[in-house]
């Protein structure tokens, strides 16, 4: 059974459509990351995964249940979110942020176990941080600080855990970072990873398993990085005419855009925007 | 066992009942709380003995057991004990709500009495005492009303995404602007003789109060603090802003909606009680926040450092200016008023470096 899918949700905010009709499963002990063009309702597919935004029609089920239905404890017990946006209140310390991750298993007279301890030990340890305990995170770098945030993520001990653009905003040493980290926890931890990512050749390095989603809100294409990562799928959903070319260093499928940036007629359809003029990226 | 690691954590941890219970303690906020605890007491030695009838503590102890004389019952418990509890609770109730109020805005200006609601709480007293002609529990409760209709209005009209951050705070500001003027008028259309018991109501008043509104008080507090420090946890976690807040397993909206209505409750509570007392709700959270360097709103000292602001404040109006009665809002106005001024030079300071 797999633990976390969503069954023909309808997505939206205040009135606008971003999906329909989406079914996606995420196999369990997978690294999964959704790829899609900008506004395809990837972030908004996690954040209904996460049950931070309710589906307007559908369901999200997790082991088997409605996530609904669960106690907003319960699901923060078996899934932990990365969102993109955070806010660190001023003049907290790393120790303390992380050990934020600890409350759903905290109660109101419970609130420091030898659990939380060895659980926020654990966190600061795999993210590399556990130097940086006493320091205030205000200042820290940006890369410093997503991976305090992932921190906290890690400390509750979930065994699913959702990463909003966890590299997006960071410069691309700690962009490697975060995804080997991330890699360490799928492999070696044994955590399910759903992620949302922009950069197709990170995503075709890193995931087990990926689902690629067209702008509306529909899947175009769900398996290995081999088998959806092609030509045709990144023409056909990002508009981009491209070469395919195995990884040198992984194997695994990178994407090289072509020059001109657009598929001229007769070769695969694009988004019709005209020839030379410059994408938008994926 | 081997020597503990290195605390990662701030704070002190209490382990009670074999470990079934544990607490975290900031030894920071301890200090506070304990040094404001101890200057309400010492204000209220100080209110009790000193004033125009002194008296001796051993005069005191004999009229809380009902042994003292007839002359020294009227003073104590008719005159100053009302007006000590009123300063400690009406100072803590407002100290809280402001604590609430500004972290669930995330904004250090979202107090009651910025977000419009304490003018509104005046223009429900106004229209009891101007047009209505109540009396006092009248005006209680009109104050009691017009301060919730005021707060439900305002959050109303910032309601989605805007309960957080600025456009609460500017549509209190500017829903508080009309019913300031509101009052204003009120005032001008009375005859003399209200329209001075109006003003009076609005100077906020600690003394001319009796046990009615002590007990009205005393429960409210029963009531709403306890909601209060039982979601302080869930408060400190939607600072981290409501998606992470979420994913942690706070329900949101239902803690925000409770919060809020906590809040209000106690400033609506404290204000009918005491009438507008300005600034407290504003500066004694900020207050204990920054004593304590806390990352958290801490509640306990806030409500600590507000009683202690306000049974001084009233004791120094008192008893400086004797035998001239000034209304406590004066000194809360002239303390807070510097906090304010303080706040926003550093704010201004800081975003311009």
């Amino acid at each position: 059974m797999t633990r976390l899918l969503a069954q023909g949700v309808t997505l939206g905010y205040e009135g606008r459509t971003v999906a329909h009709d989406l079914s996606v499963t995420v196999p369990d002990d997978s690294f999964t990351v959704i790829i899609g063009p900008n506004a395809c309702g990837k972030s908004t597919l996690l954040a209904a995964l996460a049950r931070v935004l309710t589906p307007a029609a559908g369901s999200v089920l997790l082991d088997g249940r409605e996530i609904a239905g669960y106690r907003s404890k319960e699901v923060a017990r078996r899934l932990g979110l990365l969102p993109q946006t955070a806010t660190a209140p001023g003049g907290i310390t790393v120790g303390d942020l992380v050990a934020r991750g600890r409350y759903p298993h905290q109660r109101l007279l419970r609130q420091w176990s030898d659990a939380d301890e060895v659980a926020v030990a654990e966190a600061m340890a795999l993210t590399g941080v556990a130097d940086l305990a006493p320091r205030l995170v205000d200042e820290l770098s940006g890369g410093q600080r997503q991976r305090v945030w992932i921190a906290m993520a890690l400390a509750q001990e979930t065994p699913i855990l959702l990463l909003d653009e966890p590299t997006t905003y960071l410069d691309i040493s700690t962009q490697v970072d975060v995804l080997e980290l991330c890699a360490r926890l799928h492999a070696e931890v044994g955590r399910t990873l759903v992620a949302v990512l922009h950069d197709l050749n990170q995503a075709a390095r890193y995931a087990t398993h990926l689902v690629a989603l067209r702008r509306g809100g529909t899947v175009a294409a769900t398996g290995t990085p081999e088998e959806v990562i092609t030509e045709d799928l990144v023409g056909d959903v990002f508009g981009l005419a491209c070469r395919v070319l195995p990884d040198p260093e992984t194997g695994t499928p990178m994407v090289v855009p072509r020059r001109p940036l657009r598929p001229g007629p007769g070769a695969v359809a694009g988004r019709g925007v005209g020839d030379g003029v410059p994408a938008v990226g994926g | 066992m081997s020597a503990p690691p290195a605390p990662r954590v701030t704070g002190r941890l209490l382990r009670l009942a074999g470990g079934r219970v544990s607490l975290r303690v900031g030894p920071r906020s301890v200090a506070v709380g304990a040094l404001a605890a101890a200057v309400v007491v010492l204000g209220a030695l100080v209110s009790l003995t000193t004033g125009g009838f002194p008296l001796t503590l051993a005069e005191i102890g004999e009229t809380l057991v009902g042994q003292g004389s007839r002359s020294t019952e009227f003073v104590v418990l008719t005159l100053r004990l009302p007006r000590l509890l009123l300063a400690v609770m009406v100072g803590g109730a407002l100290a809280v709500s402001g604590a609430v109020l500004q972290s669930l805005s995330r904004n250090p200006l979202g107090s009651p009495d910025v977000i419009g609601f304490t003018t509104g709480a005046s223009t429900g007293a106004l229209v009891a005492i101007v047009l209505l002609g109540a009396g006092t529990l009248g005006t209680s409760v009109g104050a009691l009303v017009g301060g919730v209709v005021t707060a439900a209005a305002v959050v109303a009209l910032s309601a989605g995404r805007g309960t957080q951050g600025l456009r609460m705070v500017l549509i209190g500001i500017g829903i508080g602007a009309m019913l300031l003027s509101v009052n204003g008028w009120l005032v001008t259309t009375a005859v003399l003789q209200t329209a001075v018991e109006a003003q009076t109501w609005l100077l906020g008043d600690l003394g001319n109060r009796g046990w009615p509104q002590v007990v009205a008080l005393a429960v409210a507090l029963v009531v709403l603090l306890p909601v209060v420090f039982a979601l302080a946890r869930a408060l400190a976690l939607l600072e981290l802003g409501d998606r992470p807040a979420g994913a942690l397993g706070i329900d949101v909206g239902r803690t925000r909606t409770v919060l809020l209505i906590a809040a209000v409750g106690l400033a609506a509570a404290a204000t009918a009680a005491a009438g507008p007392i300005p600034f407290l709700a504003l500066a004694a959270p900020q207050i204990a926040r920054a004593a304590t360097r806390a990352a958290t709103p801490v509640l306990l000292p806030s409500a600590l450092v507000g009683a202690a602001l306000l049974v001084a404040g009233d004791l120094a109006v008192t008893r400086l200016f004797a035998p001239v009665p000034l209304p406590v809002g004066v000194a809360t106005g002239l303390i807070g008023g510097l906090y304010l001024v303080v706040l926003l030079v550093r704010t201004w300071r800081g975003s311009t470096t």
